[in-house]
């Protein structure tokens, strides 16, 4: 299953037309300790680059964009009660929504691990 | 995702950020933040470490132990000369006849409407008046009172020295074993200070501090700054803590943050620290601001500063506007999770008609309405040693 990055520091794996998205670990460790994760309401139709969550930490409050266009099919419930998850396992048990791809040509302008590893090092 | 929790952050050594921070000042502390995870950011024209192994933790290391926050930012000022008290007197509505030798006393700076141009602490030595002001206002704070004061007062910028502060209920324990000096540490009580050693080091230790915790505030010379950090930071009791904990802190003890809480366009009454106008003062006036601040003390203010807890998870942020019903009622002016409560809390102004404890509002944040209720501050009970 392939797995895309943005410059923004989300990560998204695809399957089919599903993706399922979060963020990095790098992207949590900035963030700090996290509170609270406001997540889009599932059915919402959203495109490449809309703010469509939020992540809330001690400090502050930092959007999330959507890497691609489409329409969120499920969200992670686990973080109502433990928003935690984010921090402790950012890249798999801490995943934010899932959406269904309206363009997956939109992929091509995305980031592959080896990629964002350097983005980030460059930081 | 938007990285604004840390804009700033500078800690990465590519040429960008070396480009930052040579525009920024260091403290005497930096390299020694750094060793030890320190994540540095612009705070008030300095790099300073907002966090080492992260805010929660470090406010709860704080809360159950001893931190030691690096204040040096802060501007330490001292005022000395003939009638010094008396200047001092026509610039702040404090009452210093009743100031004791090694006493402190939270005072406010303020325009000639009223406004507050800063908070500090004024403290009694034997040779004049100390100030603690804070950092991004002190170079201001310094400007104002040199056109204040009277040419036969002298005011001085302690400059080269440093300032931390040691906050929990075990700083007491941690300190005890390491400090010397006039009188024994127990002997000062909650904003009481006195001279001391620590390390070979002469230090002015005072029994003050922002987070609501029993604590001491330790001034230095800057040269001696790690000594005393590393001195202190060696009891098991204590560790390092940035300034993310430092605002989570203050903010459960219902400490006003200048430039957030306190500005130029607040006034003591509104932002309820009319007890700085001490007594006399306010029988007597002569400070600036006096003719509308005791106005407002006799009709009340129109917006008071209150405190909000929140329901849910999500914060409120600065900002974000109040409402009872449709009426917009006023603003919040800090706001946050509070580790302790497990809860987001705020500090707000709302008009004073529905600024009374129990009265729910909402708040807007994102386009969403957070319900929430008026609380007393602190919104952790303070744990001073009186």
């Amino acid at each position: 299953m392939p797995r895309y990055f943005t410059q923004d520091h989300e990560w998204i794996d695809v399957e089919g037309d599903t993706g399922t998205v979060g963020i990095t670990d790098y992207a949590q460790s900035q963030l700090g300790d996290i509170t609270f994760v406001e997540l889009p309401a599932e059915g919402s139709t959203v495109a490449k680059g809309d703010s469509v969550s939020v992540v809330d930490s001690v400090k502050a409050a930092s959007d999330v964009y959507t890497p691609v266009s489409g329409t969120v099919s499920d969200t992670n419930a686990a973080l109502a009660d433990e928003p935690e998850l984010v921090n402790s396992d950012a890249e798999l048990g801490g995943w934010l929504f899932r959406i269904t791809l309206s363009d997956p040509a939109e992929l091509a302008g995305l980031m592959d691990r080896a990629a964002y590893d350097a983005f980030v090092a460059e930081l | 995702m938007s990285d604004d929790v840390f804009p700033d952050d500078v800690s990465a050594d590519d040429d960008a950020a070396e480009e930052v921070a040579i525009a920024l000042l260091t403290l005497p502390l930096d390299a020694w933040h750094r060793a030890r995870g320190g994540r540095m950011v612009e705070f008030a024209g300095y790099l300073m470490p907002v966090q080492y192994e992260g805010i929660i933790a470090e406010h709860q290391w704080t809360r159950e132990n001893a931190g030691l926050f690096d204040v040096s930012h802060m501007g330490q000022l001292f005022v000395s000369g003939e009638d010094a008290d008396a200047a001092l007197e026509a610039v702040l509505p404090i009452d210093l006849a009743t100031l004791k030798l090694g006493a402190l006393r939270y005072s406010l700076l303020l325009d000639a409407d009223g406004g507050i141009l800063d908070d500090l602490i004024v403290s009694r030595w034997r040779e004049g008046l100390f100030l603690v002001v804070n950092g991004a206002t002190k170079w201001d704070d310094i400007a104002w009172l040199r056109e204040q004061l009277p040419d036969a007062v002298t005011l001085n910028h302690l400059d080269e020295r440093a300032l931390l502060a040691l906050q929990g209920p075990a700083a007491f324990a941690a300190l005890d074993r390491l400090a010397s000096g006039e009188h024994p540490l127990a002997a000062l009580t909650f904003m009481r200070g006195g001279r001391f050693m620590l390390g070979g080091v002469e230090a002015w230790i005072s029994r003050s501090g922002y987070t609501g915790e029993d604590g001491f505030e330790i001034s230095v010379p800057a040269e001696a700054a790690v000594a005393v950090a590393d001195l202190l930071c060696g009891a098991p009791e204590v560790k390092p803590i940035g300034l993310g904990a430092r605002d989570s802190l203050r903010l459960e003890a219902g400490l006003p943050l200048y430039g957030h809480d306190l500005s130029p366009e607040t006034d003591p009454v509104s932002a309820d620290l009319a007890f700085a106008i001490n007594k006399r003062r306010r029988a007597e006036g002569g400070f600036p601001g006096a003719e509308r601040i005791l106005g407002l003390l006799t009709s009340g203010a129109p917006r008071r500063r209150i405190g909000l807890s929140l329901e849910g998870r999500m914060a409120a942020r600065e900002g974000a506007k109040v409402f009872a019903g449709d009426r917009e009622v006023g603003i919040v002016t800090s706001g946050g999770f509070s580790p302790t409560l497990q809860r987001p809390i705020a500090m707000a102004y709302v008009d004073s008609d529905l600024a009374a404890e129990g009265t729910a509002l909402s708040l807007e944040m994102r386009g969403k309405r957070l319900d929430a209720r008026i609380v007393p501050m602190p919104f952790v009970p303070h744990r001073y040693h009186r």
